[in-house]
């Protein structure tokens, strides 16, 4: 068998974000013995970079607010798509999980009674989202590691090692989920430093990686973003539902390009922002779309009113769910109403003092003036859509986590699908970290308590041999070119990771962004598979020690297979909903609400044929949602997303 | 749009050695050097280590040193440089070098380690936590903090003395006891931890003899000095020596 470093523990989360560390807790203090892997330093995921707020119906800014509020928020954002029990349980228990924080060590901003703060985002139909200026994910990610640290000091009072029960393998990289039979049996993964290759043992394996947006050019997301976590469980046997949805942010920075796709937070629109065109021009009252049509302001002066006065007047149509901002802000752009470099502006410094923006709006202030030279409490910021979050992930069981098909496998946060629907409201992805982070790492823990010593098994030494070599392949495809071999024996050159991957970014912007059209992404799949086979011949420079060549060509293989799942299930739906664009099909129809879209692996190549694997889509009925939930909402409402039989039955 | 090409010094090599490499590379309008580096990996040097994250300041994973100067390398922009001018990026000095641009900075989890968490306060339920903005604005101006090190990496007490890093915390752990000091709701007095005497006795920050480079370089314009290291070094005085205030205290604790 290949040399790799073993360990065994009970429950091995991947990832360290929001989802990863809440599950990672949860498993240990549940008595566990717990794993957490993450490609970057602890403390570094995405999550950090979260800037507006976590989404909670405390009630402290608008004593109306409860989970009924928020749930029925969380429906309509998603086009009622979301599985309505994710809906559900988070919007019941996203409140005492921000509560907890504070018992870990978390600041919010405060009201003037000295509870949390709770400011106005899209979508919601009250201020619901407890925030720290606008760098809540930094509160949230800093005091879960914090969190960590106090579980280990306790250890360490124990037992003399910090690391007896909770240990987190910080740079490391997972490739495979290993399995036993049906079920899962551990991990197997390169530390990133060393290039050294390691199995863990574990009947119960927490993905947690977050999302795909390295995938598109113009992006929000940083280089982790590579679908990790979808193509694992996919590879493992599990399904991946709602891939065609993702959010397009409309608010990314487009100047100068070098920044291009940096997001601007939604709180600059909470807080006040306008959005207007080159015209000047306050264009989003033009695209209220008809669900919405109550509940929005018509005019400048309805709008600006709501900002004092939120009882008497409707809310200002910037601040409509995100899809529809983005797709106004896209066509006011190909009208030719968009700023000199293809955005469209978002002025903040008409509405707050200088002072108040650089308070509430710290860093977005230090982002502009230090990227761009641009004051935004003096001056108007260009802005146009990027992509930034996947609605779509693993098919998980929405009480347990527990992805469908694969025992011992959960999932939660931005890897996991369905609490969003088709579209995710601002706020809600902080939440949903907590929610369903807590919930997987404790159905984890159960899962792998109930197994006992016994019946756990490790992986065989072919399935590690296996997946050593596909990670160790690259390297033989670089000496393969030299000599004229290439690394599957094609003899052809080896290709460069970068060059693969801009292609790929390339691909999946132009064909397969935020408007889609059915030919285009015929187009994206055919250029998907040429691709593919040229990762085959990927090959790298240099030795296995921290060596980024390697880790892309790496990360390459989950892109395409993820990209894959995308262009395939966007091609299928013939409808627009939330994320999902179709030019030549612009209206929503109630018959595919009722449709979940679901990915699996065609069949599991042999490892030498890794770079190639298919998938395969098929539809499935959504579940009914619940009456009682349904009660929640007016039939005339209802009417616009459900089909007669569906409400009358 | 104007674009030129500048001449780049590179620090290459691992543990066993290295040196800097001379690269000719392209630069655009509104780039900074993480946006060169990475334009020298997928054109020129496609093993080249660099840690990055966000690219926009919000992480704390790019820091280097850039002319000598730490810096987050998505932060400096390639204006504030002469285009005739060479620009030098080398590892921080204070870390010991893993690859390239790469360091170990397991010494800062170390340290971070050693800093007793934060202490609920009893009989306060989750939900029922009451502060005011004024109170808590004091340790969320240090929970800014990014974590990118760069204040390790300069302070003195530990970059040209190795044998220090043993006995002293550095800014960013000196000032995470601080932020919990300062914390309206931590109960830690309670259960017997004074942290501004502990800071003095166990973490080193009488090492620290108040230079404020730590904050000069602090790319989230935290004062680190002026308002977390100096308040501190009053508070652990005033603890120590003032025995009305230890006898204050101890009379509190009993009474609980
Ligand atoms: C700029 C920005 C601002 C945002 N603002 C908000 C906001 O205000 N409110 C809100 O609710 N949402 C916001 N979001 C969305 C939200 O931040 C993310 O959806 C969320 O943080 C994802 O958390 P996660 O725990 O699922 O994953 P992440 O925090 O992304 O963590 C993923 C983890 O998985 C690890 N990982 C991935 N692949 C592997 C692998 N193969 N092996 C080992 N480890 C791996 C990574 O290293 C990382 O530790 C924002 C997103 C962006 C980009
Ligand atoms: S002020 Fe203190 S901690 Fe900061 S650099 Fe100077 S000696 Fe170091
Ligand atoms: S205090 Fe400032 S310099 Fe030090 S680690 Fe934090 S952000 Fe970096
Ligand atoms: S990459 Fe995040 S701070 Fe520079």
């Amino acid at each position: 068998m290949t040399n790799v470093e073993r360990h065994a523990y009970d429950v091995v989360v991947v990832g360290a974000g929001g989802a990863g560390l809440r599950a990672a807790i949860e498993a240990r203090e549940r008595g566990m013995r717990t794993a957490v892997i993450c490609k970057s330093l602890f403390g570094k995921a995405h999550t950090v970079m979260a800037e507006g707020g976590i989404a909670a119906s405390m009630g402290n800014a608008n004593e109306h607010d409860n989970w009924q509020v928020h749930f029925r928020d969380t429906m309509r954002g998603g086009k009622f798509l979301n599985h309505w029990r994710m809906a559900e349980l988070h919007a019941k228990e996203a409140p005492d999980r921000v509560w907890e924080l504070e018992t870990w060590g978390a600041l919010f901003d405060r009201t003037a009674d000295g509870r949390i703060s709770q400011r106005n985002f899209g979508g919601h139909e009250y201020p619901r989202l407890a925030h720290v200026g606008d760098r809540t994910g930094l509160e949230l990610i800093r005091t879960l590691q914090q969190k960590i640290v106090s579980l280990q000091q306790e250890d360490h009072a124990e037992t003399g090692d910090y690391e007896a029960r909770l240990k987190v393998f910080q740079e490391c990289t997972v490739t495979r989920i290993l399995k036993d039979r049906d079920r899962v049996a551990g991990v197997f993964g390169y530390v990133r430093e060393s290039g050294r290759l390691f199995v863990i043992d574990a009947p119960a394996v927490v993905l947690a990686t977050g999302g795909i947006g390295k995938s598109f050019k113009v992006t929000s997301n940083s280089w982790e973003y590579t679908g990790d976590g979808h193509a694992l469980a996919l590879l493992a046997g599990a399904p991946l539902i709602n891939m065609e949805f993702i959010q397009f942010h409309p608010t990314g920075m487009v100047w100068p390009p070098s920044v291009k796709g940096i997001l601007v937070t939604e709180s600059v629109r909470g807080d006040g922002g306008v959005l207007r065109n080159s015209e000047g021009e306050r264009f989003m009252f033009g695209y209220v779309p008809d669900v919405f049509k109550e509940k929005y302001a018509q005019s400048e002066e309805e709008a600006d009113g709501w900002y004092t006065d939120p009882d008497t007047h409707r809310r200002p149509p910037e601040l409509l769910p995100r899809d529809e901002v983005a797709r106004a802000i896209n066509s006011e752009v190909k009208a030719g109403r968009g700023t000199p470099h293809g955005g469209v502006f978002l002025d903040v410094s008409t509405r707050l003092s200088a002072e108040e923006i650089k308070r509430r709006l710290p860093s977005m202030h230090h982002q502009f003036k230090e990227l761009a030279d641009v004051d935004i409490t003096a001056e108007a910021m260009e802005v146009g859509p990027t992509c930034h979050y996947m609605m779509g992930g693993v098919d998980v069981e929405p009480d347990t986590a527990a992805a469908r098909g694969v025992p011992g496998l959960f999932a939660a946060g931005e890897v996991a699908g369905g609490m969003h629907g088709s579209n995710r409201l601002g706020g809600n992805s902080l939440s949903d970290l907590l929610v369903f982070g807590r919930r997987a790492g404790l159905f984890a823990a159960e899962y792998a308590a109930g197994l006992g010593p016994d019946s756990r098994a490790s992986a065989t030494a072919e399935q590690v041999d296996a997946a050593a070599a596909e990670v160790l392949r690259p390297f033989g495809a670089a000496e393969g070119a030299g000599t004229g071999s290439g690394g599957d024996g094609s003899g052809a050159a080896a290709e460069n990771p970068y060059t693969l991957h801009q292609e790929l970014q390339q691909v999946m912007n132009d064909l397969v962004g935020i408007i889609r059209r059915g030919p285009e992404m015929e187009q994206a799949m055919e250029r998907l598979t040429g691709l593919r086979e040229r990762s085959r011949q990927v090959g790298v420079e240099g030795h296995r020690q921290f060596n980024p060549g390697w880790h892309l060509a790496m990360d390459l293989r989950n892109m395409l297979l993820v990209s894959e799942c995308v262009a395939r299930a966007a091609l299928e739906r013939t409808e627009s909903r939330g994320g999902h664009t179709r030019d030549d099909h612009p209206d929503m129809d109630r018959l595919w609400r009722k449709v979940n879209l679901v990915c699996e692996l065609a069949a599991e190549p042999p490892a030498e044929d890794a770079g190639a694997p298919a998938v395969t889509l098929r539809r499935r009925p959504m579940d009914p949602i619940r009456p009682d939930l349904l009660a929640l909402f007016e039939r005339d409402e209802l009417l616009k997303y459900l089909t007669d039989e569906e409400l009358d039955a | 749009m104007s674009s030129y090409t500048a001449h780049f010094k590179v620090w290459r090599g691992d543990a066993d050695g290295g040196g800097l490499q001379d690269f000719q590379v392209e630069v655009n309008d509104g780039e900074v050097v993480l946006d060169i580096i990475h334009r020298l990996q997928a054109t020129q040097a496609s093993d080249l280590a660099v840690r990055w994250n966000c690219k926009a300041g919000k992480c704390g994973s790019c820091s280097a040193e850039v002319n000598g100067h730490p810096r987050l390398m998505c932060m400096t922009r390639m204006s504030v440089f002469r285009r005739d001018e060479t620009v030098t990026v080398t590892p921080m000095r204070t870390f010991p070098v893993i690859r390239d641009l790469v360091t170990d900075v397991s010494f800062n989890y170390t340290k971070a380690r050693e800093v007793p968490a934060f202490v609920p306060p009893k009989g306060v339920a989750a939900g029922e936590y009451r502060m005011a903005q004024q109170d808590v604005e004091r340790s969320q101006e240090f929970r800014k903090c990014i974590e990118c090190f760069l204040c390790q990496n300069t302070c003195h007490v530990v970059r040209d003395h190795e044998e220090n890093k043993e006995a002293f915390a550095g800014p960013r752990f000196l000032m995470r006891i601080a932020e919990l000091d300062m914390h309206p709701l931590d109960a830690a007095e309670e259960t017997g931890l004074n942290r501004a005497a502990s800071a003095q006795e166990d973490h080193g920050l009488g090492y620290c003899n108040i230079t404020k480079c730590c904050t000069d370089v602090c790319p989230e314009n935290i004062h680190i000095t002026d308002n977390a290291l100096i308040p501190l070094k009053e508070r652990a005085v005033d603890r120590k020596y003032d025995p009305l205030v230890w006898l204050g205290s101890k009379i509190r604790r009993r009474g609980q």
